[in-house]
């Protein structure tokens, strides 16, 4: 690890502002991710800001039925939130299939959101990958790639965002709230977070440098069920192969993409009257794999056709 | 020379008379563990602050370093040294034995600038703080001439010969054997590497004090850690006092010492202060041994009732470049059952990748996943119950060299567990059962694995308050030696538990061989009854000897040890008062086991059967166990809680072997993908659902003195299988390449039309 200085935000104004004033700043919030990133120095920020203890841990329900979710909320708190669990389930259901206990309890709603990919190359630093030297090459494109992209890959990088929490939050159009260095808010939706790798995979988000998540904001829940299922080797503590959040007639898969896939097209053919296997088969269209990950294709029809069933049944 | 006969009589743990052999007595080290006080190697207090190290590993697999820039590294804050192989001080040659009697030879470390596997330590740094050292091991600047790595296990079978020395065993004529059966199976199996991803990383503190190197380290045997040390760093083996107190898993994977030992004591020696070595969890999957991948072909020829006529399994493997260690997989179907034709061997190829070496049940582990499954397969051709399968092919001798067994309760434990797992529930045909989205299936396997004894010695003492202290230089790597060495001083002087003291992982301590293959307790205790004998004759001596004693002018022999009274008839008196007054000083006495000479007379292994219940999610083709069982003959039971828990632990890695536990390689780097325990799967809580474990009432009278055979690896052989062998019957997808993912699964199940 490389040395760091540290300070803890008091307000979010001062960190933001921290953030652009000093070089190699990063926030850090439960550190779950970024600290484990720096003991390998794959990260290496020379100050951190810590606004894990931020006055914005808050979960608020809003008078059009949605709720505002504080961005240092830890996923222990939204799983088990009351109003979460009644009216925004999915989200409660793809936190609670993320990590361990000990993980959720210090991870970040924003932490979680900005958590990088588990691709074993970038992991290895003795391996070529653009995400963490760009320009190195992709160790991943030809290699032990089980758990690459099938939707928006480059051959710059096709690794997969890991996150369980953000498919949810895109499947329920979930809106990020941000204050920008200069002090302003802005307001998008989670499907503009993040990017696709393109050339340039070591930018993931479309955050602006010091730009902090301050909030989630939740609409009213749609009409109809809602469901998260997460495909993985063990039954707990893993990273997914595939997963699929379903919301009335929205859909979202995690663990496909280089960000939660929103699964338009399959929407598209649901809303127009197809069955759940013609939608998906639709998305999947768009699908393309690389040999070792052939097999999301088929678990992905499969799985989000159970999935939409389930729905369609507890929303019944 | 000794014979298995000279156990047959009496002795105190056979006796039992306080009840403390086989029970379920908790941990002897328990309450240091659980408080997190127990210091492991690297938490051991030094006598001066230490300066911690920290390894580089090679980035090629194999190849020559060419260049060497260590200047950032070096002027990193708070770095000590920096090493590479250019300027690492001067080991003995690999392989001296400047002690010819020394159970270890040399292990230089940044021996020279030759890399034959990535990941191999290249450069040590020190620093002042673990902080510091790790900044600087980032800083070492290595440049390479790579060769392209040979490691592509599966692209180079066609390079594979038999190991050194050995030869294919044929019984009969296999091949005529086989191709006159009327049902034959012919198939083919794969495992891949697995890492004993043990809690404790490797790791060293090492310091001198007055001449002598005190070395703590993490390892299952002691005298070749010492010896190895000493000769590798060129001091008298009597200079090195090694320790090894509290050992977070070994698994077979601590059977040796790696470079954070010769490097933290190089270190320790050229800065004249303590110093700390460690791997970290990334460096442990390359630095250290792994079980190889193993690729296995199972030929059964059998008649229409079941019985075998010929069977085969070979196995093809791999090892370092450098070495020879082979996986034995076909060796256990020697002894399993009866056929009269029968062909096996191993095949073997050199690569360019890190260490293959033994992990828990070496052989078993593998061989089972494949030969256990066979018989799954071939008891649907013939329409038979696999159990009965399985029963009808019990030999009455051993099928390879025809020696009577010890014991052999194989039969009994099939039964026993079929019935109590409600095998009879079982549809034979497969896809029938389902609970909610779930395909339930039910599936079986044997278990075998061999018994050893090894020689080792043992001391006893009583002091003047009466407390037994055993002294022994065997290891507890977590599995329960502590505690079944305390039961058997106490059952054996007739004192409570809490009137004991253990000391063992010390070589200045009576040597023992260490743990390993499941020879650990037997081994061990074998020793520490003996000298808990010879401590009680010396005892009883002393009473009938002495005038103050109300024991004075009995016979030793009829001298009895109960309730911490020594006694004949109604005169007793306390164990410690006698010491107190007739040999204040305390007593102090050596026992020791050894072989019988006329023990290979018969074919000794320790038994089970495994039982699972596994559900099969049709849609994604995830499996989860619901419920195994597992029922175990192995000899009487020194602790019915450690042997539980060894036994449970080895099935729960047969839960792992089956189902995600398995490293790759990537043939471009030659290196492994999974890097840490995030990708490398081994089973957590929700993994297991009902688990248990019976142990069957044996004493295995040729075992050793106690009856006691080993139980550390027993659980592991067959577990993989009984879950595969479930997965088929669940949902009618057989996965004949290990782990059994749901992306292999699911290729299956589609085909299925499910
Ligand atoms: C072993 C393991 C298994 C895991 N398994 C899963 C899993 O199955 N599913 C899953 O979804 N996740 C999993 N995770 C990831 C875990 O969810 C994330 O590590 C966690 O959510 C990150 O939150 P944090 O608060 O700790 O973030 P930190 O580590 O503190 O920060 C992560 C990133 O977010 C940035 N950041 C933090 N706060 C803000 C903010 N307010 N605004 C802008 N940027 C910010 C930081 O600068 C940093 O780049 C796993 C993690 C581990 C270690
Ligand atoms: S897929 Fe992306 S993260 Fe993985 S190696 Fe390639 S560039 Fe790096």
């Amino acid at each position: 690890m490389r040395p760091f200085t540290y300070e803890r935000a008091t307000d979010a104004q001062s960190a933001v502002r921290a953030a652009v004033e000093t070089p190699g700043a990063r926030f850090i919030a439960g550190g779950t991710n970024l600290l484990d990133l720096m003991k390998l120095e794959i990260e290496q920020p020379q100050h951190l800001i810590d606004v894990g203890r931020l006055p914005m841990a808050g979960i608020e329900s809003l008078a059009d039925g949605g709720l505002r979710i504080g961005g240092a909320a830890t996923n222990t708190a939204v799983a088990s939130d009351p109003a979460v669990r009644a009216r925004f389930p999915v989200l409660s259901e793809a936190i609670v299939a993320g990590g361990s206990p000990q993980l959720r309890n210090k991870a970040s709603v924003a932490g979680n959101l900005m958590q990088r990919t588990r691709c074993a190359y970038f992991y290895d630093t003795a391996k070529p990958c653009n995400k963490r030297a760009p320009g190195s090459g992709c160790g991943a494109l030809e290699g032990l790639n089980r758990n690459a992209a099938i939707f928006g890959a480059s051959h710059a990088c096709v690794a997969t965002h890991p996150s369980d929490m953000a498919v949810a939050l895109a499947a329920l159009d979930a809106r990020i709230e941000t204050l920008t260095p200069s002090g302003e808010s802005r307001s998008f939706t989670i499907l503009d977070l993040h990017r696709l790798p393109g050339e340039t995979p070591q930018i993931e988000t479309h955050l602006i440098a010091g730009e902090l998540i301050t909030a989630v904001v939740l609409p009213p829940p749609p009409p109809g069920g809602q469901v998260y299922r997460k495909v993985r080797d063990r039954a707990s503590y893993a990273g997914g192969l595939a997963s699929v959040a379903v919301a009335g007639g929205q859909v979202a898969l995690g663990m496909v993409a280089h960000k939660p896939w929103r699964a338009a097209e399959a929407e598209g053919a649901l809303a127009s009257g197809a069955s759940p296997a013609e939608a998906i088969a639709r998305e999947l269209d768009g699908a393309s794999t690389l040999g070792r990950n052939d097999f999301k294709v088929p678990l992905v029809a499969r799985l989000v056709a159970a999935a939409i069933g389930e729905a369609n049944g507890r929303g019944a | 020379m000794s014979s298995v006969h000279d156990w047959t009589p009496t002795n105190p743990v056979k006796e039992n008379r306080s009840g403390l052999i086989g029970k379920p007595v908790d941990r002897y080290e328990g309450p240091l563990k659980v408080t997190g006080t127990a210091p492991y190697a690297y938490e051991v207090q030094t006598p001066s602050p230490p300066a911690y190290g920290v390894m580089v590993g090679a980035t090629i697999a194999t190849g020559r370093i060419t260049g060497v820039d260590i200047a950032e590294a070096e002027a990193t804050a708070g770095v000590l040294i920096v090493w590479t192989h250019l300027n690492a001080p001067t080991q003995a040659p690999r392989g001296t034995k400047v002690h010819p009697r020394s159970s270890a030879g040399s292990k230089p470390a940044l021996e020279n600038d030759r890399v034959t596997y990535f990941g191999q330590p290249v450069a040590l740094v020190v620093g002042e703080t673990l902080e510091a050292a790790t900044a600087g091991a980032h800083r070492v600047k290595l440049t390479y001439a790579e060769d392209h790595p040979d490691v592509d296990f599966r692209a180079r079978l066609d390079a594979a010969v038999s190991p050194v020395g050995e030869e294919d065993v044929e019984i009969g004529n296999f091949a005529r054997g086989f191709t006159e059966s009327p049902v034959q199976l012919d198939q083919t199996w794969h495992t891949p590497i697995q890492n004993h991803c043990q809690m404790e990383p490797c790791a060293s503190t090492v310091w001198f004090e007055g001449g002598k190197c005190v070395a703590h380290t993490s390892v299952q045997m002691v005298k070749p850690a010492q010896h190895g040390l000493a000769e590798t760093i060129g001091i008298p083996r009597d200079d090195v006092h090694l320790m090894t107190r509290y050992i977070g898993g070994g698994f077979g994977g601590k059977g040796q010492t790696y470079d954070d030992l010769v490097l933290a004591a190089l270190a320790a020696r050229a800065l004249g202060r303590p110093v700390k070595v460690a791997f970290t969890r990334q460096q442990m999957m390359h630095g250290t041994i792994h079980r190889p991948a193993t690729v296995m072909r199972v030929r059964l020829g059998a008649e229409k009732d079941g019985r075998l006529n010929a069977m085969s399994m070979m196995t093809w493997t791999h090892c370092h470049r450098d070495g020879n260690f082979t996986e034995h997989a076909s060796n256990f179907s020697r002894a399993l059952y009866a056929a009269p034709n029968r062909l096996t061997g191993h095949r073997l190829v050199k690569l360019d990748l890190p260490g293959a070496g033994p992990m828990r049940a070496p052989g078993e582990a593998s061989g089972t996943l494949s030969l256990e499954c066979a018989m799954d397969e071939l008891a649907e051709q013939l329409g038979l119950d696999p159990v009965e399968l399985r029963i009808r092919n019990e030999p009455p001798t051993d099928p390879e060299n025809g020696r009577p067994f010890s014991m052999r309760q194989l039969v009994r434990c099939l039964r026993e567990g079929a019935q109590m797992f409600g095998w009879d529930r079982r549809l034979p045909t497969p896809g029938l059962v389902r609970d909610g989205r779930w395909l339930v299936g039910m599936g079986m396997a044997a278990a075998i694995r061999g018994n050893f004894l090894l020689p080792a010695k043992c001391s006893f003492t009583v002091d003047a308050d009466g407390v037994i202290t055993v002294k022994q230089g065997m290891t507890d790597i977590g599995t329960g030696t502590y505690t079944v060495l305390a039961q058997i001083a106490a059952e054996t002087l007739g004192v409570p538990l809490g009137q004991v003291r253990v000391e063992i992982g010390d070589s200045e301590l009576p040597p023992a061989p260490g743990s390993g293959g499941q020879f650990g307790a037997a081994t061990a205790g074998s020793a520490a009854l003996a000298a808990g004998q010879n401590l009680r004759t010396a005892i009883a001596e002393l009473a009938t000897g002495d005038e103050a004693s109300p024991l004075f002018g009995g016979r030793p022999v009829d001298v009895t040890f109960q309730d911490g009274l020594v006694a004949i008839g109604n005169r007793s008196e306390a164990l410690a008062e006698l010491i107190r007054r007739a040999a204040p000083e305390g007593l102090t006495v050596e026992g020791e086991i050894r072989p019988a000479a006329d023990a290979r007379e018969w074919s000794q292994q320790t038994y089970g059967a495994h039982y699972c219940e596994v559900g099969v999610d049709p849609v994604t083709g995830e499996v989860r166990v619901r419920r195994m069982l597992g029922v175990f003959a192995a000899g009487r039971i020194l602790n019915a809680k450690t042997a539980r828990s060894q036994l449970t632990g080895g099935m729960i890695w047969g839960v792992g072997s089956a189902l995600t536990e398995g490293n790759a390689v990537d043939p471009r780097y030659g290196s492994l993908i999974n890097q840490d325990l995030a990708q490398y799967l081994v089973p957590v809580q929700a993994d297991i659902g009902d688990l248990e474990a019976i142990m069957l009432d044996e004493v295995d009278d040729k075992a050793n003195p106690m009856g006691v055979k080993g139980v550390g690896e027993l659980g592991n052989s067959g577990a993989g299988a009984a879950v595969a062998n479930a997965i088929y019957n669940a949902c009618g997808v057989r996965v004949r390449d290990y782990p059994i993912t749901p992306d292999k699964l699911l290729a299956g199940l589609i085909a299925r039309g499910l």
